[in-house]
C-alpha cells in the first residue's frame, strides 16, 4: 500500500526532516508511526497525502509513484486516504452530518448515496444521534470522531491519523484505537503518528520509529523501548 | 451505470488499486444537483450579509448605470434621427414656368447625377396643399388667384458630408430650370457627427467601467476566498478538485455582477421616469409626439446576462491568481 525507497526531504534552508528511509506497509496493515516531535512524523504522512514532495527517493502510494503525479491527479489521488487530524480540522459552520458528508460531496456522490453512506459512518463511531449539531458543541473526543467518520466515509483504502489521541485521556485515546483497529480488520491500511508510548505499548501492532528523520526501529517488539 | 460499484461496498482487500479517476458514484444529476446546491448556497451566503453585500451591489451597480443610461439616451436619439431623415436633404426650388412634362425630366435628369441617392418630385400643388394644412393659412391662401409656390424637387444625397452636399447643390442650381437651392438643416447633421462621436464615447466608457467591475468583483471574491480559506483547504485535503473548490466563489462572481445589474437597471428606470416628464413637454414644443423609451424586457435580460458574465469573469480571474496558492501543507 505503501512503498518508501531511500526516501529523503529537506525543507528549503537546509533542515533534514527525513534522511534515507525505507520501509513498506501492506494492505490492511495497522502500524504505529513514532518517534520524539520534530522526528519526522508529520513530514512523513505529508510525503504519502503529498502535501510535500520528496527531496530524494520515491515514494509509492496505491501502486503510484508520487513524484511522477501530475497536479491534475491529486484530488482523486486524495480521495483514496482517510485522514484524521489532531485537531480534527472540522468546519464550524455546518452541522456534523455536513462535515462527514463533504468529501462524497467532492466525489460527487448525490445527495441520496451520500447521506446512507454518512449515517453509516456515523453510526460506526456512536454519533448519529449527533448528526444535526455543530461539531463546536461537541466533546473533544467526540470531535475526533467526527474527525474519524469523515475519514472513512468514502470507504479509502489508506487511513492516516496524525497524533489522533493528543488531546484526549487515555480512556478516550483507546477507544480511537479501537476504532482503527476495526478498519484495518475490513482491510484499510491504517497509519496512525503518536508519541503516546502507553498506547503503543497497549497493542502489539508493529511499531515504525523515527529519530531526527532517519528510520531506527521496525517491528512488532514495542517500538516504544528506547 | 451500476447504483454502486460492489468493490466499495466489499471489504477493501482487492489487489489492483481502484482507479482515481472514475467518478465513483454518480447517478448523472448529481453534477446538476451539486451546482444548484452551490448556487443558492453562495447566493444565501451573500443574503446572509445584507450590508456589505449590498454595498458591493451598489458599487458595481453605479458603475453599470452610468454606460446603461448613456447607451438608451442614445438609442432614443437614433429613433428620432430616422424620424428626421430627410433633414439632410437638398431641396431644389424650380422656375415657376416649368411644365409637368419638363420637371419630370428634370427629376430623371437629376436623379442620374453622381452623388444623388434619390429624388423625390413635389408639383406645384401638391407643395401648396401641404402648406395649406400644415402652415395655419390654410384660409387666407384660398383667397390668392395663382399658386405662389414653385414645384419642388428633393434631393436626397448619397453622402453625408457636409461639402459633398453643398457641391451637389451647387452644380444643381448651376441647371436652368432649377431657381434655387437649398440645403437643409445642416446643424442636424452637425449633430449625427456629435452623436457619432458620443456613441463612441459610450462604448469606450463602458469597456473601460466593465474593467472597472470585473477588478472590484474579483477583489470582493479574493475577501471571500481568504475568509474560507479553512474549508478550502480541507476541501482539498478529502480531493476536492480546482473546479469543485472553485465553483461557490465563481457562483458568488455571477450573483455580484446581477445583483449589480439590477442595481442599474433600478438606477436607469429611476432616471428615466425623471426625465419621461420634462422630455415629453420639449417635445411637445416640437410638435412632436416622440417619446422616451426606457428599458424593455430585453434590455433588462441582456444587461443582467452581461452583468453576470462580467461578475464570473471577476470571480475567475480572482480564483485563478488566489485559490492555487491555498494549498495544504
Amino acid at each position: 500500500m505503501i512503498r518508501f525507497d531511500h526516501v529523503s526531504k529537506r525543507y528549503p534552508g537546509g533542515f533534514e526532516a527525513l534522511l534515507d528511509v525505507d520501509f513498506q506497509l501492506g494492505e490492511g496493515e495497522f502500524a504505529f508511526l513514532t518517534g520524539h516531535s520534530g522526528a519526522g512524523k508529520s513530514t512523513l504522512l505529508k510525503l504519502i497525502m503529498l502535501m510535500e514532495k520528496a527531496s530524494a527517493g520515491q515514494v509509492f502510494v496505491n501502486g503510484q509513484n508520487l513524484n511522477r503525479m501530475p497536479r491534475r491527479q491529486l484530488p482523486y489521488f486524495r480521495r483514496n486516504i482517510g485522514v484524521v487530524f489532531q485537531d480534527h480540522q472540522l468546519l464550524f459552520d455546518r452541522n456534523v452530518f455536513e462535515n462527514v458528508a463533504l468529501p462524497l460531496q467532492v466525489a460527487g456522490y448525490n445527495s441520496h448515496d451520500a447521506a446512507r453512506r454518512v449515517r453509516a459512518a456515523l453510526d460506526k463511531v456512536g454519533l448519529l444521534k449527533k448528526e444535526n449539531q455543530n461539531p463546536v458543541a461537541l466533546s473533544g473526543g467526540e470531535q475526533q470522531r467526527v474527525g474519524i467518520a469523515r475519514a472513512v466515509v468514502n470507504k479509502p483504502v489508506l487511513l492516516l491519523a496524525d497524533e489522533p489521541t493528543g488531546n484526549l485521556d487515555p480512556d478516550l485515546s483507546a477507544e480511537i484505537m479501537n476504532l482503527f483497529e476495526l478498519f484495518s480488520q475490513v482491510g484499510t491500511s491504517v497509519l496512525v503518528a503518536t508519541h503516546d508510548l502507553e498506547l503503543i505499548n497497549r497493542q502489539r501492532h508493529r511499531v515504525i520509529k523515527l529519530d531526527q528523520g532517519r528510520l531506527v526501529a521496525d517491528g512488532t517488539d514495542g517500538g516504544g523501548k528506547p | 451505470m451500476s447504483r454502486k460499484p460492489a468493490a466499495t461496498r466489499k471489504p477493501v482487500k482487492t489487489t489492483a488499486p481502484p482507479a482515481p479517476k472514475k467518478p465513483r458514484a454518480s447517478r448523472g444529476n448529481a453534477w446538476f444537483q451539486q451546482h444548484q446546491a452551490v448556487a443558492v448556497d453562495s447566493l444565501s451566503r451573500m443574503l446572509a450579509e445584507p450590508g456589505s453585500s449590498l454595498l458591493t451591489w451598489a458599487v458595481i451597480g453605479i458603475a453599470m448605470a452610468l454606460p446603461v443610461c448613456l447607451l438608451l439616451f442614445l438609442q432614443n436619439f437614433r429613433q428620432l434621427n430616422t424620424s428626421l431623415e430627410e433633414a439632410g436633404n437638398i431641396s431644389l426650388f424650380m422656375q415657376y414656368d416649368i411644365s409637368r412634362v419638363e420637371l419630370e425630366a428634370v427629376a430623371r435628369e437629376i436623379e442620374a447625377l453622381a452623388g444623388v441617392a434619390g429624388v423625390t418630385l413635389v408639383t406645384a400643388d401638391e407643395a401648396l396643399a401641404e402648406f395649406q394644412d400644415t402652415s395655419g393659412f390654410g384660409n387666407a391662401l384660398d383667397g390668392l388667384d395663382e399658386n405662389p409656390l414653385p414645384a419642388l424637387v428633393i434631393v436626397r444625397p448619397a453622402s453625408d458630408l457636409a461639402a459633398d452636399v453643398r457641391e451637389l447643390a451647387a452644380r444643381m442650381e448651376a441647371m436652368p430650370q432649377v431657381a434655387a437651392a437649398q440645403v437643409d438643416l445642416e446643424w442636424l447633421q452637425r449633430l449625427y457627427a456629435i452623436i457619432s462621436l458620443a456613441q463612441r464615447f459610450t462604448v469606450g466608457l463602458a469597456a473601460l467601467l466593465a474593467l472597472g467591475v470585473v477588478l472590484a468583483i474579483g477583489n470582493t471574491v479574493r475577501l471571500a476566498i481568504e475568509n474560507r480559506r479553512d474549508e478550502i483547504l480541507v476541501v482539498k485535503l478529502v480531493g476536492g478538485t480546482d473546479a469543485f473548490v472553485s465553483r461557490p466563489f465563481l457562483y458568488t462572481g455571477i450573483w455580484f455582477g446581477v445583483g449589480g445589474g439590477l442595481f442599474a437597471a433600478i438606477v436607469a428606470l429611476l432616471a428615466f421616469f425623471l426625465l419621461a416628464g420634462p422630455f415629453a413637454r420639449l417635445m411637445a414644443l416640437y410638435d412632436s409626439d416622440f417619446t422616451l423609451t426606457g428599458l424593455t424586457a430585453s434590455d433588462l435580460l441582456l444587461l443582467l446576462v452581461v452583468a453576470g458574465a462580467l461578475g464570473l469573469s471577476g470571480a475567475w480571474l480572482s480564483v485563478l491568481r488566489h485559490l492555487r496558492r491555498i494549498e495544504p501543507a
